[in-house]
């Protein structure tokens, strides 16, 4: 039977239209703890998962939640938390578990103004670099954004494929305008949404090696109670999931982590392009300052200036390449955010000073508007 | 048409944010044009200061707050106080005359009335004054169809409210037009 709202148009918050996203995307678990901005999620699957035969469990903590969301994954469903950043905070060492045992799941961050408990019911985008550092290690991240309903929708379902791709924790980073904007949505019949599911071996249980990667980089974990036995820990480990102290099994280990990612950015970054075939001024924005950012460059050329917008869909990896292509052949980089210039970091990395980059910063719990962006656009020109 | 900008203000509890939520499915699901609502609240659950934004345009509505309102409604003196400044040359200010008692000067059309008595004497409960002030809101600023917005409240109140929320709803288009009218 389809689902009740496959193929309606419908208002919805974007914490709703993550919640559909996630249904739409197989997820049938969701753990959490209520958290401004992000409770609607929680709110919205524990109405709706009973309708799908998913399961919701409000746990005692954000860390048990983590938890509940790797234990549930392990049997093979597809499982997801929110939350915001005093959250995103105490997920980080579970978040961290994750992407070591190479468990696929997704982390919502509805961000909110920083640090500790800051700003409950204001947006911010404070928690871009947590994304990429937050748990300790070297790994590789992806992490994700969107500025609409709809985009959030379409990106919540990408963060599980791609966990189901890459054997690991997706982030997916709202923040409290994109979550609390209600604004239209359709939802597509969920037979023509592209779910990817996790591989599952092809050998015989006695032949079975967890962690043996047969086609390279990405291991293939059996669900638990399929008769495939294995361990998992947070200890560097080798093939057979136990742990190792095997210095060359440590280094394959932890690199494999980082390369598995690297060796996969092209098919993982997503960038949209706005007027930047001329441009002399690249705005980079994301998340909820993207939609700013889109009016301000139609404001800019409608008084003759050519600005363009690069738009990252996609924070980590961060697109350095995209970016530096850019670098040589304009006169400056405009980076507004909701923080005091955590993405205009990579940006600058990026450049390798072939072009300025300018800052436009906002922690204030107020939005960045069109107007701030177009006024530093002028100043640059 | 160009961006049009509503901003419903006042105090947490007041139901300004369902308000918002239902002007905004009535101009984008049965007015079949582009809306976007937001909302600004404080920490606490009640009692503070609250805020509901619709955007309404026929283009795509980029940046989604409120910059220069079209409509401003003000159920406390602190909203008026603190957001009239922010209304077009020629915008609407509608404000409930108990709670509202000065008025920011201003190149604006002022409509006052007793929202809050009229939800409780007239219709018979102050829950229903976020509709009795959407009713106004319809009469008055004619840019959602009365038909659209009776669809949108009673797709989202409670079952078995439907006709005191009818009732809420008429009687604010009844007053916003009499209020037209001088």
């Amino acid at each position: 039977m389809p689902d009740r709202y496959a193929g309606r148009t419908m208002m919805m918050q974007g914490n709703q239209a993550c919640a559909e996203g996630a249904m739409a995307a197989g997820c049938r678990f969701f753990a959490g703890y209520p958290i401004t901005p992000s409770s609607e999620i929680a709110e919205w699957l524990a109405l709706r998962f009973p309708e799908v035969g998913g399961k919701f469990i409000q746990m005692e903590d954000e860390i048990g939640a983590m938890g509940a969301v790797i234990g549930a994954s392990l049997t093979g469903v597809k499982a997801m938390t929110a939350t915001s950043g005093p959250g995103f905070s105490l997920k980080q060492e579970n978040i961290g578990y994750a992407a070591m045992a190479e468990v696929p799941c997704v982390v919502v961050d509805v961000q909110r103004g920083g640090p500790s408990t800051g700003m409950p019911t204001l947006p911010s985008q404070m928690d871009v670099q947590q994304a990429r550092w937050g748990a300790h290690g070297d790994h590789g991240v992806i992490a994700l954004t969107a500025s609409s309903a709809q985009e959030t929708f379409e990106q919540t379902i990408r963060a599980f494929n791609l966990a189901e791709t890459y054997m690991m924790p997706v982030l997916l980073l709202l923040d409290e305008i994109v979550g609390h904007t209600t604004e239209r949505i359709v939802i597509p019949d969920w037979d023509t949404v592209e779910r990817i599911d996790r591989k599952q071996p092809e050998v015989p249980p006695d032949e079975y090696l967890p962690y043996r990667c047969p086609e390279g980089l990405i291991p293939v974990l059996a669900n638990f109670g399929t008769g495939y036995r294995y361990n998992i820990t947070g200890l560097c480990h080798n093939e057979t999931g136990f742990p190792t102290n095997n210095k060359q099994e440590n280094e394959s280990l932890v690199i494999r982590l980082t390369e598995k990612i690297v060796a996969h950015r092209n098919e993982i970054i997503r960038l949209k392009r706005m007027m930047l075939d001329d441009a002399d001024i690249v705005i980079f924005a994301y998340g909820t300052v993207a939609r700013s950012a889109r009016q301000a460059v139609m404001e800019c050329r409608e008084q003759g200036i050519k600005a363009g917008l690069l738009e990252a869909t996609v924070l980590w990896p961060f697109p350095t390449e995209e970016v530096y292509a850019l670098a040589g052949s304009v006169n400056a980089f405009v980076v507004p955010e909701l923080n005091l210039g955590q993405m205009a970091r990579e940006v600058e990395l990026a450049v390798r000073c072939a072009a300025p980059v300018h800052r436009l910063n906002r922690v204030d719990g107020d939005p960045i508007t069109p107007l701030q962006i177009l006024d530093a656009v002028k100043e640059v020109v | 048409m160009e961006r049009y900008e509503i901003r419903l203000s006042g105090s947490g509890g007041q139901g300004l944010i369902l308000a918002g939520k239902i002007l905004a499915e009535a101009v984008a699901i049965y007015d079949r044009r582009n809306a976007v609502q937001t909302q600004s609240y404080g920490p606490e659950a009640r009692g503070g200061a609250s805020r509901a934004e619709v955007v309404i345009s026929d283009g795509e509505i980029d940046y989604p707050k409120a910059m220069r309102l079209d409509l401003l409604l003000s159920l406390t003196q602190v909203s008026c106080t603190k957001y009239a400044g922010d209304l077009k040359k020629d915008g609407i200010l509608i404000v409930d005359s108990e709670a509202v008692t000065e008025i920011p000067q201003g190149d604006f059309k002022v409509y006052r009335t007793p929202i809050m008595e009229i939800a409780v004497e007239q219709v018979g409960k102050a829950v229903v004054a976020n509709i009795v002030a959407l009713g106004i809101m319809t009469a008055i600023s004619g840019v959602v169809s009365e038909e659209s917005m009776e669809k949108a409240i009673l797709a989202r109140v409670p079952k078995g409210t439907e006709e005191l929320n009818m009732k809420a709803f008429r009687m604010g288009l009844e007053t916003g037009r009499s209020l037209v009218a001088g």
